[in-house]
């Protein structure tokens, strides 16, 4: 069988950070080939890098696509040559009929007029390929995932589709949805359409998948193919996890005291779908001194969980009870949990974090402006004693505190929202992502943060997606999935394999 | 682990040098630039008619009300919002006072604050829609503009209702009467001048010397220097020449403590602060523990107030409430305050911009009137200006 694909040292590189590290991926024609890989293994990077996302000579390497090499300046080249992919937020015009979300960028026009005949003639007949029993006058924001996942199938399909790519298809999906959509992949391989499948749920890999390849921090692991034996589960997240623990985590002797927070039966539900629950039945605590990790993939209700403890920040119909030292408290709002001395740094400290537009001075004193104000009126030379004592504190790289935030590195902008958190002088700290989009220099000395907080007595409650990050830094790791906490392993017990299966086997269910 | 020195992360202060200094902060200093050629060249095309006594107690008294405004219209745009009804509450509250003196009896002391308190209810009435129900503030404006269009026609009947008692009308066209007695020439008003170059100089000074015990940058000692001597130049010049005609205005009396009020709150107060936090990242803010639906009620509430004194300034001067009166004013106060810098993205503005903004627009319809130029190329040439401020602003942040 030839390759239809050849992705040959493809190496990228963001600034401070190697994201793909001379990948090599070879897709057979009509074969249907999984990319696996934890979260930030360079899985998605690569895709963008096939799809012309990242332009020719934004990377280094070959693509040799049908026997030519390419060189694709943006989407549309690759689409134009039958690649197409999908991606995990789907990209669909809610408010637009299914028919014109297929055509969309692609009407069937003549003269710039739509031929809306011909239009639903050719949407009716996609749709029926799909298995999709829908008008196609029927508006995108009225159909489920499942269906709106086959909708973007069906304007794949609309392409001339050679090459499919599917993002985590099956991500948001229930186990019916998942087994029509996987049935379609290998009605189209028999149709000679080759697809590239990146999924965590190995089940569904092992079952539809002909080769799978692995990569790990940006780079290839294996190939393996599965027509030769059957893998196992086991035998792929080997291949996934398979690293060794290097120093890369600063050594931290714990204290760990006596409960100092606790969550209780934590329930939320999706803030416009108010039939799904997001958050489970959630209960957990944490000790004075303590590192608890949250460990979970994408989309396990992490952020969820502690954004709705934070000032119900997320979420409709929150229930649970919070309590801190054996009291429970109101965190009803984000100002009465900051007053229970509960901070939250978000995962996205651009769009949550920071007001960017304003300087490093100004963003550490956001939380807790009563701190460097007497009568509501702002003491600036305080102020400004006390951003400069968190930028030399914290090794904040910037000429001054005059700064605007939105000029900073990702690694220093974090150290600006830890900044901000600090001062409001919190007992609990709630790390989402506290690393993500740094590179290994700031990791450092973000872990070097945290471990003193730990060490000053605090307890702080770490979300990442990053196992190793968990396993280095934690004393104690939850592990959530689909909104419940499914295990909970003392660090010295845990590792990636246990994570994984506990992850796994819930999900099978 | 981390080898970088302290040097490197204290990087050391450097001496500014002026044209480094200028060209840092030209986006500070560009406004005020502008309007002083703006100035300069009516002065010079009107054959210096622009800064005849008489001709700038005329600006000032035309522009007090739009400056009031943009005062507030800072606050709802740095919040992310605009205001379109302003010039339809001015109309209603001037209307209002008008029914309530003259046909009512009332006294006008009552009825002004009354006025004030009704013009806060009008912004708190728009405010809720847009902080707690997540109104577009365009559209809740809008419809408020219209309202308040259609009440003050109908509470004034189509007619126009004046004139005022001799008290209500000094609000706009009395002086500070002269406690020294001069013949011709008002003392106070030149004291009052003399007296606050000396506060605002004392400030500075005092700003500085907190600005250099903690190593902040600061501005090179002789454009410190230069700058405030201009001020205190301008400032007594001005005084000087408003001295020679009848003094100060009251009205320029209550538009300066209103501009040195809400520089102060906007640069010095929590509440300022939120504003700009609220503005700048709406979400981030509101992780932060700020109150982000109660601000922006009261930003509308304040824009209300703020607009019915606009109303009672605008009516006073006219002697007469008229159901046209504050026709288009949202227009010039919205363009004062984005030509002043602010962004229609919220988060940024100064009150100082928004006030030479106000100036901006106000010496070219003043100066262009003088010149006999049509009300039709008058606002053919406004709209130009204002593109043209905003444009250049939005290129040198680009830049």
């Amino acid at each position: 069988m030839s390759a239809i694909l050849e992705m040959r040292g493809i190496t990228k590189t963001f600034p401070g950070v190697k994201a793909l590290d001379n990948v090599n991926i070879t897709v057979k024609a009509g074969e249907i080939h999984a990319l696996v890989g934890e979260n930030g293994a360079g899985k998605s990077t690569l895709m963008k890098v096939l799809s012309g996302v990242y332009p020719y000579g934004s990377y280094s390497g070959s693509i040799i696509y049908e026997g030519e090499e390419r060189r694709f300046s943006g989407i549309s080249d690759s689409e134009a040559l039958g690649i197409i992919i999908i991606h995990q937020e789907l990209a669909l015009v809610p408010l637009l009929s299914i028919a014109e979300n297929i055509f969309l960028g692609n009407e069937q026009a003549r003269y710039g007029v739509i031929d809306w005949s011909s239009a639903f003639a050719r949407t009716r007949e996609l749709l029926r390929i799909v298995g999709l029993n829908e008008s196609p006058e029927t508006l995108v924001t009225n159909l489920g995932v499942g269906k709106q996942q086959l909708v973007e199938i069906a304007k794949a399909l609309s392409k001339k589709v050679k090459l499919l790519i599917l993002d985590e298809p099956t991500a948001s999906l229930n186990e019916t949805d998942s087994d029509a959509l996987l049935n379609l992949l290998l009605q189209f391989k028999a149709q000679g359409i080759s697809s590239i499948l990146i999924s965590h749920k190995l089940n569904e890999i092992s079952k539809v998948a002909d080769s799978i390849t692995v990569l790990r921090d940006g780079g290839t692991v294996e190939t393996l193919d599965c027509r030769a034996e059957a893998i196992s589960e086991d035998r792929i997240i080997r291949g996934m996890v398979g690293r060794t623990m290097e120093d890369r985590y600063p050594k931290r002797e714990p204290k760990i005291g006596e409960v100092i927070f606790q969550v209780e039966n934590w329930s939320a539900y999706h803030p416009i779908h108010n039939h799904v629950q997001v958050v489970k039945n959630v209960s957990l605590n944490i000790r004075r001194g303590e590192i608890v990790g949250i460990a979970g993939l994408m989309g396990a209700g992490r952020t969820e969980l502690a954004m709705s403890l934070f000032g119900r920040s997320y979420g409709q119909n929150i229930s649970g009870r919070v309590l801190l030292h054996g009291r429970e408290i109101d965190v009803s709002t984000v100002g009465k949990a900051v007053a229970n001395r509960i901070a939250y740094a978000t995962e996205d400290r651009k769009t949550y974090g920071l007001v960017l537009a304003e300087d490093i001075r100004k963003n550490v004193t956001l939380a807790n402006l009563e701190g460097v104000s007497k009568n509501l009126v702002i003491d600036d030379i305080r102020e400004l004693a006390v951003a400069n004592d968190y930028r030399a504190k914290m090794r904040i790289r910037s000429p001054s505190v005059f700064q605007d935030t939105v000029n900073l590195s990702g690694g220093n902008q974090q150290k600006v929202v830890l900044s901000k958190w600090l001062f409001s002088d919190p007992e609990i700290l709630i790390l989402d992502e506290p690393t993500r989009g740094i590179d290994v220099g700031a990791k450092y000395e973000i872990y070097t943060i945290i471990n003193k907080l730990a060490d000053a007595g605090k307890g702080v409650l770490m979300i990442s997606s990053e196992m190793p990050e968990l396993l280095g830094m934690c004393d104690r790791i939850y592990v959530m999935n689909e909104g419940s906490l499914i295990a909970e392993l003392d660090v010295a017990e845990a590792s990636q394999e246990k994570i994984m299966h506990a992850i796994v086997k819930s999900g099978r269910r | 682990m981390d080898t970088r020195t302290a040097d490197e992360l204290h990087v050391p202060q450097q001496k500014t040098s002026w044209m480094e200094f200028v060209k840092t902060h030209f986006r500070d200093y560009g406004m005020l630039l502008s309007l002083l050629v703006i100035m300069l060249f009516f002065q010079v095309v009107t054959n210096g008619t622009l800064l005849r006594p008489l001709n700038l107690t005329n600006l000032v008294l035309q522009n007090s009300y739009i400056v009031i405004m943009a005062l507030g219209m800072l606050l709802v745009i740095v919040a992310g919002h605009i205001d379109l009804s302003v010039g339809s509450i001015v109309g209603f509250v001037g209307g209002l006072a008008a029914m309530m003196m003259v046909r009512w009896g009332v006294d006008p002391v009552t009825t002004t604050i009354a006025c004030l308190i009704v013009g806060g209810l009008i912004g708190a009435a728009q405010g809720y829609w847009v902080a707690y129900f997540k109104v577009p503030s365009f559209i809740v404006t809008l419809a408020g503009m219209l309202v308040f269009k259609g009440l003050t026609l109908a509470l004034l009947g189509g007619m126009s209702v004046g004139p005022f008692p001799v008290v209500f009308q000094r609000l706009s066209s009395g002086f500070i009467p002269d406690v020294f007695g001069g013949e011709g020439f008002n003392y106070t008003s030149l004291f009052l001048g003399v007296a606050s170059v000396a506060v605002l100089i004392y400030f500075s000074f005092r700003s500085r010397a907190n600005q250099l015990k903690h190593a902040v940058e600061t501005a090179p000692f002789g454009l410190f220097l230069f700058k405030n001597g201009l001020l205190a130049v301008l400032v007594i010049a001005f005084c000087y020449l408003m001295a020679t005609y009848r003094g100060l205005p009251n009205v320029l009396v209550i538009m300066a403590v209103l501009i040195a009020l809400y520089a102060f709150v906007t640069n010095r107060t929590t509440i300022g602060r939120r504003i700009y936090a609220l503005g700048g990242n709406e979400k981030a803010a509101k992780l932060s523990g700020i109150k982000t639906e109660r601000l922006t009620f009261l930003t509308f509430v304040n824009m209300g107030v703020l607009a019915g004194l606009a109303g009672l300034i605008f009516a006073a001067r006219l002697n007469t409430a008229t159901p046209k009166a504050g026709l288009g004013f949202e227009l010039d106060v919205i363009a004062a305050v984005f030509i002043g810098g602010a962004s229609a993205t919220g988060g940024v503005g100064k009150v100082t911009g928004a006030v030479i903004g106000a100036f901006v627009m106000g010496v070219m319809n003043n100066g262009m009137s003088i010149l006999g130029i049509g009300i039709d190329y008058q606002q053919v040439i406004k709209g130009l200006v204002l593109l043209a401020a905003v444009s250049l602003d939005v290129y040198n942040r680009k830049k």
